[in-house]
Formats: structure tokens, C-alpha cells, sequence
């Protein structure tokens, strides 16, 4: 008779999958907020590590957190695994965008093959996880932080918070899986009214240019936010942050059998493996500070080093002027629009610094994908994220996966800042905008200029070329260099860019000036009375003179 | 046994240029669920799977990005479909309607003399209505909108993976050719093909092959 209860061997396959798929799906998650384009490669041969056939890098540091989170449970019946992603601005204000949640209900489904059917269901609902990770508005979010903000992440584990999420939310479910011991569901509630946000917004802020500082050196956390001292700490030899791998790796090499299914065959095979430590590829100084927070929310910083440009310019769609030097000398220039809006800085100085944050940062990278696996990383480094070309870095091994660290991108306030966001309202740039009505954003109409210019000054302004400065308070663009074209002038001893410059401000008109003009009518308007007398009195001759003009 | 093929339809409004994109991006979700490693088939009626790797892909004219299987050989042959199916739209005899399918078959061996048997078991169409836009607002307008509607295709269409409804059973190394897809190198998406129809403007549907028919009759 055909045993209806679990047996010991599927029971533990069971456990061990769910476990794993845990941890694939915070991979999975926070990897899709991490600002950059993922992508890994296929292989025909098993490398026997592959949990669910996917190829899913593992961030030593999130399986930290979620194995922490986990704290050697599983999901179970109101135990769920949820992953928290916020955003926080530069100014220190934080808001959750989403929570993903992992949950297990009641619902068993006692027929279905373990090692078969539910390590394939799993696989299938990793594959929707990658898909809808980036058709919820936090992708495009996240795709686009590194200026005025950043996404963080948190991941705990019990009862699925919602209230941070605001009023009206909406939720997607990316899947079910039953099982013999309950049905796992994944799905993600997301706030909706960041969904009416324009990222334009972002886009239209020029990049911040100048001293990158870290904005945690800058600004003290709110006192709301627990600090927690971070692992990372300068000059220490960059030996493991992380305990390597506790004991052993768990490797997964599944075997299917076609034949009836009864003769399923499966393994698991235990292995040993000696993981690298994470190499921490820069030096930060990382102040200690304060007690630690027996809260949830654990610490870290990522930290790169700036990826060397030119790699993966042709993905960007714009041309990287960088390099040029008009945009070293006037670095509040705006490049034009972009892919993903605003060319991103240089820093013209390595990021000074960095301070633990209490939740862990995705990575703060510069608000444009450029990805970290450039052609001139190290041959053992595989990265997290490759290039965008679709040529991934070489897969060696995937337990020797060394992270790169990234630094924080916080920048100061942006130059031309949208009005609203100087208010001091959190999250006051996030306001809900009446879309249609442009009409009161500055970026779309800039403020008239003032009225003290004359109207010659402003059309010649308005008449300028590409690059010339608009005149008026906005000052969008500084005028490098103007070398007009055909501007050599027999007559005047000078050329047209001189000539334009040094009339580029001329003195007001003075019958123009509202003061002399309203003088000059008040003084018209008194002596009116006079001059119809005169008149009147000359009446005659006026009439002759009319008639000979008859 | 009388196998039925569950039918999907998926409709979208977009301009001309984003035609290539936007189908890329359906049929391309739709195959990463379709799609497992290499089989490698051993002793005892056993096999182990390959690794499926993906790749984010950003849409140039549309707000959107999604998700594909990492493999130039399956992109290759999707982009050919869907380059054709956006040239049939642009076409003179196009009124800018049409759809393209994505259709998932299992082969059934006869004996001779009768040919192969396809039997689908999973059909996605999707309907195409090409919008010509005014001025660059409604082009900007329209990337976004474009972009939220494919949001909402992708949902949908994980939703019907969800449902864990019929899927060929795995089969044995020789017939392994009868389910999946086996040429590629590194992945294998099961069984598929890929036509269009093209709305003329007459309204009625016109398979490519008819109108070149006809076409052909006319001109004599």
C-alpha cells in the first residue's frame, strides 16, 4: 500500500527546497533593485549548483541577511518571509515602496511528487518572480537612484507588515506552489500613489556634479532610526566580512527519471566547498555609530569603485560626454535627456567615507547602469551584475562569487531642485503632481524673467544658439565657449562671440524703465490741460494747413 | 486522448516603432516559462537539466524593460518573427491591425504514409492596433502608456503560468524531440511556431499567404 504521508527522504527534500527557494527569491528581489541590469548565462552542462535550473547569482551578503532573518525556520503558517524595499532620500526621509512576501498556507496537496513536480513548480515561480520584479513601479524607481535617493532593503521574518505601504495599495501575486505540507505563495503588495509620480522629475534635475559626499557623514540619522554598527571597517585586511559559508554548501544535483514515475530518482549531495571570502575592493572609513539595534533592520554599505566609463556607452543611447572637457569645466551642464535621465557625475573625488546604514542599501550606484563587470575587472571576479551586451562574465564556479562593493552615491542637493522639493516637506519632491497641468512645474515653464530686463535683451537672448545661456534666473546652461560660425567682421574690430558677450547685458533703455516712463506720463498727463489751450487758440491755422493738404 | 490547447489573447495598442519591441517583450516573457535547461539524458532512464540563465532587456521606445532567457539563439529567431510580422504590418495592404501567435505543439508520429501530427497545447495570440500619433507630447504620452499596458500583459500572463495546467509529461530521450525543442545550445523551450495575420483594410482577416495569393491573380 502506497504510503500517504511523507516520507522521511521527501520530507527533508521538501524542506531543503523551500529553504533554498527562500533564498532565491531575496536574491532574486533585492537583485532586481539593485539600479543595474542583471543578466547570467545559460549553461547546457549542470554545474550541479544551480538551485531550481536557474542561474541566480548569490550576493554573500543577502543570504547573510535572509539566513539572519530566517534564523533556521521555514515558512510556515503565519511565519512569512517578508522583504521589505524602501527608498530614502537624500534629505533622510524613508518610505516602503514594497513588501514581497513568502507565505504558507494550509492548502497541502498530498498527491503531488516532491522531488519532481514541486522543484519544477518552484523553478516556474522563481521565472515569474524575475518577470514581475520589473513591472512594479519601484523597478523603474530603483533603476533610476543613486541622486536623490537610494532603495533599500530589509528582510523579516513572521507577520507581513503592511501599513507602511499607504493608503490603496495594490497586490500582485506572482504564484502558488502546493505541497504535502501546505501551499507556498509569493506575492508583493506595492503603494500605488508613487505610481503617479513622473520619474521625469528626476530626469529633468541635472546631475549632481562636484563633491559626492556621503550623504550618512552629512546628515545624523532621524533620531526614529536605530544605528548599528557596520561590518566594514577601513584598513582591516579584506578577509572574510561574512563567516564563509557556515559549514558546508549544499548543492543541489537533481536527477529525473522519465520511466513511470514511481522510480523517481533524486540526489542531493552534500559538498564541501571552501568559499572565498567576499573581496572588499576599497578602503572606507567607516565610523562606528553607536550601540547596536536589536531591531530587525541590520547594517552595511555597499561600495564600489566607479566603474571605468566607456563600457556599455553603446547601450546608453546618449553619447558619454564625460570624458569631454566642457562638461569637467562646467559640470552643472546639462547633457540632454538620456536613457535614464541625466548623464551621471564623475566623481570628481572618491567618495569620502561612509557610515553604516541600518538597513541595507541595494546598491546606490550612480543612478545610470553602468555595470560593474567592465572588461577590466579581475579574471576571478564575477560580478553581480554583467554587461549589458549580454556577455556575462565568465561563470566560474558559482560559490567563488566575489562581490563587488559599491559606495554610496548620496549626492548634495541638485542645482536646478524642482521647486517643491525646497520645501521642507518629506518626501516633498514625491508630492502627487497634477500631471496634465505642467503649467505650474518650473522645469516645464521657467518663471518670466524679471521685469527690469529689457524686451531687446530678452529677444536677443531668446534668439541665442544651443548652449547659450537663457538669460533670465534659470540658468540651465552656462555658455562655455561661443564660436559662432562666419563671425569675423571687416568693419568692427572685434568678432560676433566677442560682440555678443560684451553686449550681452546692456544697460536698460531709459524710456523703458517703468520709473522714468511713469515720470514721464505723469508729467505728460499735467501739462495736457496746457497744450489743448495752445492749440485751441491755433486752431485756424491748423484748418488752413489741412486745406492745402486737400 | 483529446488533448485541448488552452488559447490566450493578449491585446495592445502602440505606435509603429514600438511593434518589434513590445512583441519581443510578450513573447520573450512567455517562452522564459516555456523554456528549461538542456536535458542530458543517462543510464536507468534518468536525466539532470542544464542552467537557464536571463538577461534584463530596456525598450528604447517604450518605458519598459523585461526579463528573457539568455540565449542569442532563441532572441535570433524571435526577432526574425516578429521583423516580419512588423514589415507585414507596414505593408501596403495593412490598415495597421494584425496579431502574431505564439503556439506550443507537441508532434505525434504516425506511420507511414501519414506525416507527423502537431497537436498544440497552449496558444498566445497577441493583437496588434498601430496608433499614429500628432507630436512628440503624445509620442512621450504614449511611451509610458505603452509601458503600463505591457506591465499589465506581464501579470496576466504569469497568472496563466500559475495555474499549473496541462503541460506535456517529460519524456523519455527518444521522444524527447516530440516535446521540446532540442537544437538549441543552451536552452530548450518546447515545441513552438510562430505565425501572423494581417487585417487588411477591408477589415476581414488575411493570412500572408492568401494575400500574396490573390495578389498574384490580380495582376495577371
Amino acid at each position: 500500500a502506497m504510503d500517504t504521508d511523507l516520507s522521511s527522504q521527501d520530507r527533508k527534500d521538501l524542506d531543503k527546497f523551500i529553504k533554498f527557494f527562500a533564498l532565491k527569491t531575496v536574491q532574486v528581489i533585492v537583485q532586481a533593485r539593485l539600479g543595474e541590469k542583471i543578466c547570467t548565462r545559460s549553461s547546457s552542462s549542470p554545474t550541479g549548483s544551480d538551485w531550481f535550473n536557474l542561474a541566480i547569482k548569490d550576493i554573500p551578503e543577502v543570504t547573510h541577511e535572509a539566513k539572519k532573518a530566517l534564523a533556521g525556520q521555514l515558512p510556515a503558517v503565519g511565519r512569512s518571509m517578508c522583504v521589505e524595499i524602501s527608498l530614502k532620500t537624500s534629505e533622510g526621509d524613508s518610505m516602503e515602496l514594497e513588501i514581497w512576501c513568502l507565505e504558507m498556507n494550509e492548502k497541502c496537496d498530498k498527491e503531488i511528487k516532491v522531488s519532481y513536480t514541486v522543484y519544477n513548480r518552484l523553478s516556474l515561480l522563481l521565472k515569474s518572480l524575475l518577470a514581475i520584479t520589473r513591472v512594479t513601479p519601484a523597478y523603474r524607481l530603483s533603476r533610476k537612484q543613486g541622486h536623490e535617493y537610494v532603495i533599500l532593503y530589509r528582510i523579516y521574518f513572521g507577520e507581513v507588515q503592511l501599513s507602511g505601504l499607504g493608503e490603496g495599495f495594490q497586490t500582485v501575486r506572482v504564484g502558488t506552489v502546493g505541497t504535502p505540507v501546505g501551499t507556498i505563495t509569493l506575492s508583493c503588495a506595492y503603494r500605488i500613489n508613487l505610481a503617479f509620480m513622473s520619474t521625469r522629475q528626476f530626469e529633468r534635475t541635472p546631475p549632481i556634479m562636484g563633491i559626492i559626499i556621503d550623504h550618512f557623514v552629512d546628515r545624523p540619522y532621524p533620531s526614529s532610526s536605530p544605528m548599528h554598527p557596520c561590518n566594514y571597517r577601513a584598513g582591516e585586511d579584506n578577509s572574510a566580512v561574512y563567516p564563509s559559508v557556515e559549514d558546508s554548501q549544499e548543492v543541489c544535483t537533481t536527477s529525473f527519471s522519465t520511466s513511470p514515475p514511481s522510480q523517481c530518482v533524486f540526489t542531493v549531495t552534500k559538498a564541501h566547498f571552501q568559499t572565498p571570502p567576499p573581496l572588499v575592493t576599497d578602503t572606507l572609513k567607516v565610523p562606528v555609530m553607536g550601540p547596536a539595534f536589536s531591531h530587525q533592520l541590520s547594517s552595511s554599505r555597499l561600495s564600489y569603485q566607479p566603474a571605468a566609463l566607456g563600457v556599455g556607452s553603446a547601450d546608453m543611447g546618449y553619447p558619454l560626454l564625460l570624458a569631454g572637457g566642457l562638461n569637467a569645466a562646467h559640470p552643472h551642464q546639462l547633457i540632454g535627456p538620456g536613457k535614464e535621465g541625466g548623464v551621471p557625475p564623475i566623481p570628481n573625488q572618491p567618495a569620502h567615507g561612509t557610515q553604516a546604514d541600518q538597513e541595507r542599501i541595494c546598491t546606490p550606484l550612480d543612478g545610470v547602469h553602468y555595470s560593474a563587470a567592465t572588461p577590466s575587472s579581475s579574471e576571478d571576479t564575477e560580478t553581480v551584475s554583467n554587461s549589458s551586451e549580454g556577455k556575462c562574465g565568465s561563470p566560474h564556479d558559482l560559490l567563488e562569487t566575489i562581490f563587488i562593493r559599491k559606495v554610496g552615491a548620496f549626492v548634495n542637493k541638485p542645482i536646478n531642485q524642482v521647486t517643491m522639493a525646497n520645501l521642507d516637506i518629506p518626501f516633498a519632491m514625491f508630492a502627487p503632481k497634477n500631471v496634465g497641468l505642467e503649467d505650474n512645474d518650473p522645469m516645464v515653464n521657467p518663471p518670466d524673467s524679471p521685469e527690469t530686463e529689457s524686451p531687446l535683451q530678452g529677444s536677443l537672448h531668446s534668439e541665442g544658439s544651443s548652449g547659450s545661456s537663457t538669460g533670465n534666473t534659470h540658468d540651465d546652461f552656462v555658455m562655455v565657449d561661443f564660436k559662432p560660425a562666419f563671425s569675423k567682421d571687416d568693419i568692427l574690430p572685434m568678432d560676433l562671440g566677442t560682440f555678443y558677450r560684451e553686449f550681452q547685458n546692456p544697460p536698460q533703455l531709459s524710456s523703458l524703465s517703468i520709473d522714468i516712463g511713469a515720470q514721464s506720463m505723469a508729467e505728460d498727463l499735467d501739462s495736457l490741460p496746457e497744450k489743448l489751450a495752445v492749440h485751441e487758440k491755433n486752431v485756424k491755422e491748423f484748418d488752413a494747413f489741412v486745406e492745402t493738404l486737400q | 486522448p483529446a488533448m485541448n490547447c488552452r488559447a490566450e489573447v493578449l491585446e495592445v495598442s502602440v505606435e509603429a516603432r514600438q511593434v518589434e519591441e513590445a512583441m519581443l517583450a510578450v513573447l520573450h516573457t512567455v517562452l522564459l516559462h516555456r523554456s528549461t535547461g538542456k536535458f542530458h539524458y543517462k543510464k536507468e532512464g534518468t536525466y539532470s537539466i542544464g542552467t537557464v540563465g536571463t538577461q534584463d532587456v530596456d525598450c528604447d521606445f517604450i518605458d519598459f524593460a523585461y526579463v528573457r532567457v539568455s540565449s542569442e539563439e532563441l532572441d535570433r529567431a524571435l526577432r526574425k518573427a516578429v521583423g516580419e510580422f512588423k514589415d507585414a504590418l507596414r505593408g501596403s495592404g495593412s490598415d495597421g491591425m494584425g496579431q502574431i501567435s505564439l503556439e506550443f505543439y507537441q508532434k505525434k508520429k504516425s506511420r507511414w504514409p501519414f506525416s507527423d501530427e502537431c497537436i498544440p497545447w497552449e496558444l498566445w495570440t497577441i493583437k496588434v492596433n498601430v496608433v499614429n500619433l500628432a507630436n512628440e507630447q503624445e509620442r512621450q504620452i504614449c511611451r509610458e502608456k505603452v509601458g503600463e499596458k505591457l506591465c499589465e500583459k506581464i501579470i496576466n500572463i504569469v497568472e496563466v503560468m500559475n495555474r499549473h495546467e496541462y503541460l506535456p509529461k517529460m519524456p523519455t530521450q527518444s521522444e524527447v524531440d516530440n516535446v521540446f525543442d532540442t537544437s538549441l545550445k543552451d536552452v530548450q523551450p518546447y515545441l513552438y511556431k510562430i505565425s501572423y495575420q494581417i487585417t487588411d483594410s477591408l477589415g476581414t482577416s488575411v493570412t500572408t499567404t492568401m494575400r500574396r495569393l490573390i495578389k498574384d491573380t490580380l495582376a495577371l
